[in-house]
């Protein structure tokens, strides 16, 4: 008699997961604020797990509506899969809206007596704050066209065609485009100031590094439309194009 | 082996019924066996520019959904033998298609020895243009020469790319060809209208034909006769070796002016 195969295997893991600190339990606060942030952007995170910590909301009374706030973040493509502090009245709710409860931040925030400023919102790695990119580039060797959107999670993102208008390449770290550059293009996305783009032909809509953009009125008017062109960030967050010279 | 042919563009009033007759006859000419189905569901057309709308029974819908047999709702054409057209229904919507039941009526037609199934897309990219495309072996995306035109064009071809029984099935993908219409060379060269250059460098798929803007296209689609029929007319002649290139020949471009020979050395130049 041949054994079956295991069914599963239970093991325990150490996963590194994006927290959400949630400074107000506001729904529509916070979906403004994330419309704000990533409105342009639906689904922009995609499918990416999440941790909700509620130690800045601690010490108050707030009723969290935890069902909106799951499906609120889920627009855009934030998984919650539990929370992390708060008080026990919120650690309850969060229970019943079916969210696993973490242990205690590591290293609880101090500052409590200092009103934490907007943003309302902040999403963090658990681990180091801005960990470089490690994954591979994505490449795509195909044109991306109107209406598709090409996504290098953790790495740069390599285009061997043109990026059509109305197509969307976003990456966490450098775009490569080794075509005409008409849609969009945002590099850096997760917090890479240092992220590039690299175009054969610029003639984007909208080009953005780490949240800095430059829209195409504005693009249109530089030297470098049409022609092979690398973007980057500067000094005050200002965006530099340069003509790529070859040979 | 039939092969599936879709007709689409993402825009509307571009040309696709007007293609789809073209080159549906065109193919017949040529001897084979083919049938053109009408995909747009409560906007029927095909059988207008068919010149058979008066002579509907069943349609695609009632086959879809079991209510007639496929000989019963196809419907012979009269001046070429050995095509076949299947018309839309007027009073239903899209949502009385399936993917099962458009399944079954391709696989029924290939039994029957069809050699080419012309798929007529209706406008957008929403359900109905989806099925239309969704079993296809090659897709005729047509295109008029402005920017809007052109840009759905560009998102079909995405949604042929991923969206497709090939491209969910790993299968080879679909073969794209471009067919620019109404197309005014003089206009082009003042700056009006986008050039062939301008469309195959955005759209980057091989160029089947260029269809000049005509007359004769209103007046075929009046009188119910495809214009690949009208052999004197430049659109119709232009049909014509669009679906000799569709069979594997090799036609230089017409109709597309004196400076353009150019472009047309480095198409199709040796």
């Amino acid at each position: 008699m041949t054994e079956s195969p295991p069914a599963f295997a239970l093991k325990g893991q150490m996963l590194s997961l994006a927290t959400l600190e949630l400074y107000n339990p506001n729904i529509i606060t916070l979906a403004t604020a994330l419309k704000e942030r990533l409105g342009q952007n639906p689904a922009f995170f995609d499918h990416t797990p999440v941790v909700i910590d509620l130690s800045p909301l601690q010490d108050t009374q707030k009723w969290i509506d935890f069902p909106a706030l799951v499906s609120l973040i889920g627009n855009y493509g934030l998984i919650a899969v539990g929370v992390r502090g708060g008080n026990e009245t919120q650690r309850n709710q969060a229970q019943s809206a079916h969210l696993a409860l973490f242990s205690e931040s590591r290293t609880p925030s101090k500052d409590t007596t200092t009103p934490i400023p907007a943003p309302a919102t902040e999403v963090a790695a658990t681990s180091e704050p801005c960990p470089p990119p490690c994954a591979g580039p994505t490449v795509i060797s195909h044109p991306l066209r109107s209406g598709q959107q090409a996504y290098a999670r953790g790495g740069d993102l390599v285009v061997e065609a043109a990026v059509s208008n109305g197509a969307e390449a976003v990456a966490d770290g450098s775009i490569h485009i080794l075509g005409a550059l008409r849609g969009r293009a945002l590099a850096g996305v997760r917090d890479m100031p240092g992220a590039r783009i690299y175009c054969m032909q610029l003639e984007a809509e909208l080009v953005s590094i780490n949240g800095t953009y430059l829209t195409q009125d504005r693009l249109e008017q530089d030297p470098a439309w049409g022609k092979p062109a690398v973007i980057e960030r500067g000094e005050q967050d200002k965006l530099i194009i340069r003509v790529l010279e070859r040979g | 082996m039939a092969k599936i042919l879709v007709v689409t563009s993402g825009k509307g009033g571009v040309g696709k019924t007007t293609t789809s007759a073209a080159i549906s006859t065109g193919l017949a000419l040529r001897g084979h066996k083919v049938a053109v189905i009408d995909f747009d569901v409560g906007l029927r057309n095909l059988d207008l520019i068919m010149g058979v709308e008066r002579r509907v029974v069943y349609d695609f819908v009632n086959v879809v959904q079991g209510e007639a047999n496929l000989n019963q709702a196809l419907i012979r054409d009269k001046r070429v033998e050995s095509l076949y057209i299947l018309p839309a229904s007027q009073t239903r919507d899209k949502d009385a298609l399936s993917e099962e039941g458009v399944k079954r009526v391709l696989d029924e037609l290939k039994a029957d020895g069809f050699d080419y199934i012309v798929c007529d897309s209706p406008a957008g990219i929403e359900k109905g243009a989806q099925l239309a495309m969704y079993f296809a072996d090659e897709a005729i995306v047509v295109s008029n020469p402005e920017v809007s035109s052109v840009r759905d064009s560009d998102r079909m071809l995405g949604i042929l790319a991923s969206k497709s029984h090939r491209a969910q099935n790993n299968e080879t993908p679909i073969r794209e060809h471009l067919l620019i219409t109404r197309y005014s060379p003089g206009r082009a060269d003042a700056g009006e209208m986008l050039n062939i250059d301008d469309m195959l460098e955005i759209l980057s798929i091989p160029l089947l034909g260029v269809i000049p803007e005509s007359p004769a296209v209103l007046q075929a689609s009046n009188a119910g006769t495809p214009v690949i029929l009208d052999k004197e007319s430049d659109a119709g002649q232009a049909y014509d070796d669009a679906v000799a290139r569709l069979l594997g020949e090799e036609r230089p471009l017409r109709f597309i002016t004196a400076e353009k020979k150019g472009l047309l050395a480095r198409l199709f130049g040796k």
